[in-house]
């Protein structure tokens, strides 16, 4: 058994941490204050291969491990949680089902650019009124002549307003019920499409979070993603990959809770001594970093099913349940360390609580997640 | 334009601690990266060979382990890695040191060699100049820009108060500081391909036919009588009393300590 990163894995952390501490973290207080979608940062990241990170050399991307992956978004979650999942979003939700699904056609039109951050997309599954219930699409696509014409709307979308190219899914047979939905690659640019309400959202506000309107939107055939009615199994399984991203997300975000903690614990005193000489404190960094390590095993495990073609849907729920909830307690018990420093904006803890409880909900719950992890036990 | 870049692994300092006792340095546990310099001594490499063409080889004198520090460079965008490694190199200062680079150097095509200022474990400058002197061939040092052309190079040679220009007719060796550019990051491309793709040369003292009398600890007239760690600075002193009052303090101490006059 194996517990060590390989010379490529090192090199990568070490490649992404200096990043993240020399780019994204001097902007990371100030796109959470504005909510400013970090367009150069994002940019550069694509640049170096960050955005399409797993995808092959000859469709764009690099041809990495799924662990390295997982590194690479735990680490730029440590400095920003926002950066984090803006590189999740386009590795996990959309280059990933291009690249799995995808005609050759498409993959060199859509994946090519995505891969090499030279587009950004974006993933339109959740509706208003479907939202952990998936099957719910109210989005109908309407074949007409060599196009499917599709009206209706997509909310909560990632990166929606920035991304160029997004993957969506529409009701092609509502008497299909979930095998009537199906997959498509569509464009900003094409008719039809607009973006709706921009959300204001209390953490993660660095990462654009938008509507998707649909009227009208003409798409060509050769867009469908996959076959048609085959598009809720798409989803599905293109989730099963992104909670593994926003696992790493959540443990790079209790990392950081628990770094500021130690530091603020050996710097702060209080009864002429410093906070880390009080057993309470000492408690709650061994609880954080118990739990930190049981989540990255959880994390990197999952990873590494992935990689080597295994089984993961039920070791990425459990990825991602974990790493969200101890992520809560982490960023909670930082922010109690810290005492009233650690309830305003100058201590960057306040925003980690805030990124924090995201990662509890998008990309399935943490119900959906027990759901997943228990209706494998009793199929 | 062919370029050779030389470079050092080395401890990482930052997090470097000295054995109180022996006065060297405790390496257990420290991590190896690429001396800080050498990777603008990279970046600009790898800029002259996009404006002009031709290739870039990195040469590093070394343990068998400095191959990441090649693999680092090489995701940087270097084409060629050479590894400098054998026993006989073994306890070489940096006279020896430039002797062996220089045998190395001399069996490769080259109109650049470009060395950074100097590594953060050892602070002498010395290489460098010393290879230069090996080659025969010009050298500028502590290099903060570069112009290129008709087989010469000009550059901007940073003094204390200010810096001077000089051009020298290529092949020439340039040394360079960190204001010269900004190291580019190593891509996951580079990454990949680094590990899965490139081969890392080890050379070895009879390859690059040097005379083993001019090797390592024999070939270093350099005789180190003892290390020792600095004394760490005492605890600040922290001025108390109103603004007027402790700048008062202020300027008494520095007149004190002859800072003014």
């Amino acid at each position: 058994m194996e517990f060590g990163l390989n010379k490529e894995q090192e090199m990568m952390r070490n490649t992404i941490r200096e990043f993240a501490l020399n780019e994204i973290e001097p902007i990371a207080a100030e796109i959470d204050e504005n909510a400013t979608f970090p367009v150069d940062t994002v940019k550069k990241l694509g640049e170096l291969g960050f955005m399409g990170m797993t995808v092959a050399k000859e469709y764009g991307g690099a041809g990495m491990d799924d662990v390295s992956y997982a590194i690479a978004v735990e680490e730029i979650s440590r400095v920003c949680a926002s950066h984090g999942v803006t590189v999740s979003v386009n590795n996990s939700l959309v280059c990933w089902p291009i690249n799995k699904y995808g005609t050759e056609e498409q993959k060199q039109k859509y994946l090519i650019p995505l891969a090499r951050g030279q587009k950004l997309g974006c993933f339109g599954l959740t509706e208003p009124n479907a939202g952990t219930d998936a099957s719910g699409q109210a989005t109908i696509a309407e074949k007409k002549g060599d196009k499917w014409v599709i009206n209706g709307s997509k909310i909560f979308i990632t990166n929606g307003a920035n991304a160029d190219v997004a993957v969506i899914f529409a009701m092609t047979d509502k008497s299909k019920g979930t095998r009537g939905i199906s997959a498509f690659i569509i464009e900003n640019t094409f008719p039809g499409f607009s973006l709706g309400t921009i959300e204001k959202k209390m953490g993660i506000r660095g990462s654009c979070t938008a509507e998707l309107v649909f009227e009208n939107m003409e798409v060509p055939e050769e867009n469908m993603l996959g076959k048609e009615g085959r598009g809720f199994g798409i989803a599905m399984s293109t989730l099963d990959g992104g909670r593994i991203g926003i696992a790493a997300q959540a443990l790079g975000i209790a990392q950081a809770a628990m770094d500021a903690s130690v530091q603020y614990a050996k710097e702060r005193e209080q009864f002429r001594k410093p906070l880390a000489k009080f057993q309470a404190i000492q408690w709650f960094l061994a609880d954080m970093a118990t739990e930190i390590d049981a989540a990255r095993m959880l994390v990197y495990k999952a990873a590494f099913d992935k990689w080597q073609k295994k089984p993961y849907t039920v070791s990425a729920a459990m990825a991602k349940l974990f790493a969200s909830d101890i992520c809560m307690n982490a960023t909670r018990n930082a922010i109690q360390i810290h005492g009233g420093y650690g309830y305003i904006k100058d201590y960057a803890v306040e925003r980690f609580y805030r990124d924090a409880k995201i990662t509890e909900i998008y990309e399935g719950t943490s119900e959906v997640q027990k759901m997943v992890i228990s209706g494998a036990l009793l199929k | 334009m062919n370029i050779i870049v030389c470079i050092k692994q080395v401890p990482d300092t930052t997090d470097v601690k000295i054995d109180p006792k022996t006065g060297t340095l405790i390496r257990d546990g420290v991590p190896s990266i690429v001396n800080p310099d050498d990777k603008h001594a990279v970046e600009e490499a790898l800029r002259l060979k996009e404006k002009f063409g031709g290739k870039v080889t990195a040469l590093c004198m070394g343990p068998p382990q400095a191959d990441d520090a090649l693999r680092e460079v090489s995701a940087m965008g270097v084409d060629d890695l050479i590894l400098l490694s054998d026993r006989a190199f073994a306890g070489a200062d940096t006279w020896a040191t430039s002797y062996a680079l220089g045998m190395a150097i001399g069996k490769i095509e080259y109109d650049l060699v470009i060395c950074g200022r100097e590594a953060i474990d050892g602070d002498t400058a010395q290489i460098g100049p010393q290879l230069a002197g090996c080659l025969d061939i010009p050298q500028i040092t502590y290099v903060k820009n570069v112009e290129m052309g008709d087989g010469k190079i000009l550059c901007e040679r940073a003094l204390e108060d200010g810096y001077e220009k000089i051009e020298a007719s290529l092949p020439a060796l340039i040394t360079v500081i960190s204001d010269l550019n900004k190291p580019r990051y190593p891509s996951v491309g580079g990454i990949v391909e680094a590990y899965r793709e490139k081969e890392v040369k080890v050379w070895n003292a009879e390859f690059i036919g040097a005379d083993q009398e001019l090797l390592g600890l024999k070939g270093s007239p350099t005789e180190v009588r003892k290390t020792f760690a600095p004394e760490p600075k005492g605890d600040g002193e922290i001025l108390q009393g109103s603004t007027d009052e402790m700048a008062k303090q202020l300027v008494t101490k520095l007149v004190d300590k002859n800072i003014l006059r």
